[in-house]
């Protein structure tokens, strides 16, 4: 008699690759049946290769979220060419043409350490574990320019009360995917990578902190932290870590790409606060994108009702 | 080779070639103003930063091919080529008052008392603010008149200030970037090396004179040898 355990796979494990090849087996399929025109108009494309066309499509089912601003949201071409994204390259528009061969899929997200459920989570599921919101939220980089972008995903808080963090955990670590043969350009960035960050627990839990699945009705670009990652408005933007891979639950303060770099020019915070200057540029101000004249930077990125409790009594010149 | 360098012609070129940057830029910033905003394929998403930026690399990079042409001259043998250095110093002079430009103009919209304290709190704005000023009298007396007026020993002395022009623009910019040092880092390179074999240049030059004190030093009246 044949004895055999059962694989240890699960239907979850499986799927979603699946899925995603028969997605791109679509997508070419589609191609393929455009004609001869529209395949010699799309043969540039078609040239780089399988790895190309990781492109946005379009999400459905994305329902209005909280805390939505009604300011005027910033074009989607500047939110893809005007990049912070090391991995891809230092300068401002590098981003956007390094990142276009960037294999986004299959992804998973691993959820781990003071939990009690442990998990990893296939992009298929991540995309299915509440209904997706759109939220349009100020985004306030540290080099002094703002953007207000139509983000889609779901509180944070959500993935956590999955997994069941332990009393042990007080903060959440993230890091961001790294791959030096698909991110040659992160060797010279300056920066440690991959890249990590981190939030104090009731931060994290705060229903403004976002994972983040998508901008302006579609899949994240590659430039813009394909496939997941975080956004967490109050805060300045490298604090919110794109293409995420791992999610540690832990008890200590853990560490910070930015804040190895430089530690008194990036807090473990660095909450958005005009009061609290970078040691070389001030915060008074911001750079709306598309906009002449600079406007006032708000505290915690106009976010006070929501977060400036989490601080009450810390001294936010210190805990920068 | 020398008929080349010497033809009226050629400074022609050099002062064409001199503002093809310029020329780039305007493009760009027309194209952009054509097609309306938002500006991001010609100007990228932040057009104030990346016309700061761009003209301050200008402001750097004649610096740097200022500051060699002594001793690609020397090195090369081709003396003529002192022909264009005035015009290049005074093209990273034009570089250097587009980019202050930029900063007062568009970056600051002319708001004086925010400069003024930028140019006191912030080290790497001091730095640069410094720098340009420095340029200003070399501008200024860069005529053949104002050699003659200052004596060449005293003007060569004065237009010594661009070496200090030329560091505290490297610093200028490495303090401005936040971890990719490699542009700063390679224009202090260059810069570092120019002033090197200023300095080489110059002990050898003093080693070479037998008992320097004890025979009068001939008056130098030229300019040239910078």
């Amino acid at each position: 008699m044949l004895v055999k355990r059962a694989p240890d796979l699960t239907y979850a494990d499986v799927t979603p690759k699946a899925f995603y090849m028969g997605r791109r087996n679509l997508l070419l399929g589609l191609l393929v049946t455009t004609g001869a025109v529209a395949a010699w108009k799309k043969l540039p494309g078609l040239l780089g290769g399988p790895g190309t066309g990781s492109v946005p499509v379009k999400l459905s089912g994305v329902i209005k979220g909280p805390y939505n601003t009604d300011e005027k949201i910033t074009p989607e071409s500047t939110v893809t060419t005007y990049n912070n994204y090391y991995e891809f390259g230092t300068d401002k528009n590098d981003p956007s043409q390094n990142a276009k061969n960037f294999q986004a899929s299959p992804w998973s997200v691993s959820v781990e350490g003071e939990v009690a459920k442990p998990r990893k989570f296939t992009m298929d599921e991540i995309l299915k574990l509440a209904p997706l919101e759109e939220r349009i939220y100020r985004h306030r980089c540290v080099e002094a320019w703002s953007i207000v972008v139509p983000w889609i995903g779901y509180s944070f808080n959500t993935i956590a009360k999955l997994v069941q963090p332990t009393p042990k955990a007080r903060y959440v670590a993230f890091e961001s995917y790294y791959d030096p043969r698909q991110m040659p350009w992160g060797s010279g960035s300056g920066i440690q990578l991959p890249y990590v960050e981190g939030l104090r627990l009731d931060e994290a839990m705060n229903p403004l902190a976002l994972l983040c699945v998508g901008m302006y009705g579609e899949t994240l670009p590659n430039q813009d932290g394909a496939p997941v990652r975080m956004v967490i408005p109050w805060k300045y933007g490298f604090k919110s870590i794109k293409s995420l891979v791992k999610i540690r639950f832990v008890k200590d303060q853990p560490p910070t790409t930015w804040n190895l770099y430089a530690s008194n020019e990036y807090g473990f915070y660095s909450n958005v606060n005009p009061n609290v200057d970078h040691p070389r540029w001030s915060q008074a101000k911001e750079r709306r994108l598309g906009e002449f004249f600079k406007r006032p930077t708000l505290m915690f990125n106009g976010y006070s009702d929501q977060v400036a409790s989490l601080y009450a009594g810390m001294d936010l010149r210190k805990n920068f | 080779m020398n008929k080349i360098l010497t033809s009226k012609w050629t400074k022609v070129v050099v002062f064409l070639l001199c503002l093809v940057p310029l020329g780039l830029l305007v493009w760009r910033i027309v194209h952009a103003v054509f097609q309306g905003l938002p500006f991001d394929t010609y100007l990228t998403g932040n057009p104030i930063e990346f016309i700061t930026h761009r003209t301050g690399d200008w402001t750097l990079r004649f610096l740097v091919i200022t500051l060699a042409i002594t001793p690609l001259r020397k090195i090369l043998r081709m003396p003529q080529l002192i022909r264009f250095r005035r015009m290049l110093g005074l093209f990273a002079f034009f570089y250097g008052c587009l980019h202050f430009g930029t900063w007062i103009g568009l970056d600051k919209f002319f708001d004086w008392a925010d400069m003024w304290k930028d140019v006191h709190k912030r080290p790497f704005i001091t730095l640069g603010f410094i720098g340009f000023v420095l340029l200003v009298p070399l501008a200024l007396t860069s005529t053949a008149g104002w050699i003659r007026r200052l004596g060449g020993k005293r003007w060569q002395l004065l237009h010594r200030a661009i070496y200090v022009t030329a560091v505290l623009g490297v610093i200028h910019y490495y303090w401005l970037v936040k971890s990719d040092v490699r542009k700063p880092v390679a224009y202090g390179f260059l810069v570092g090396i120019l002033l090197a074999w200023r300095f080489a240049a110059w002990v050898v030059e003093r080693r070479k004179r037998p008992a320097a004190s004890a025979v009068r030093r001939p008056e130098r009246t030229s300019p040239e040898s910078a």
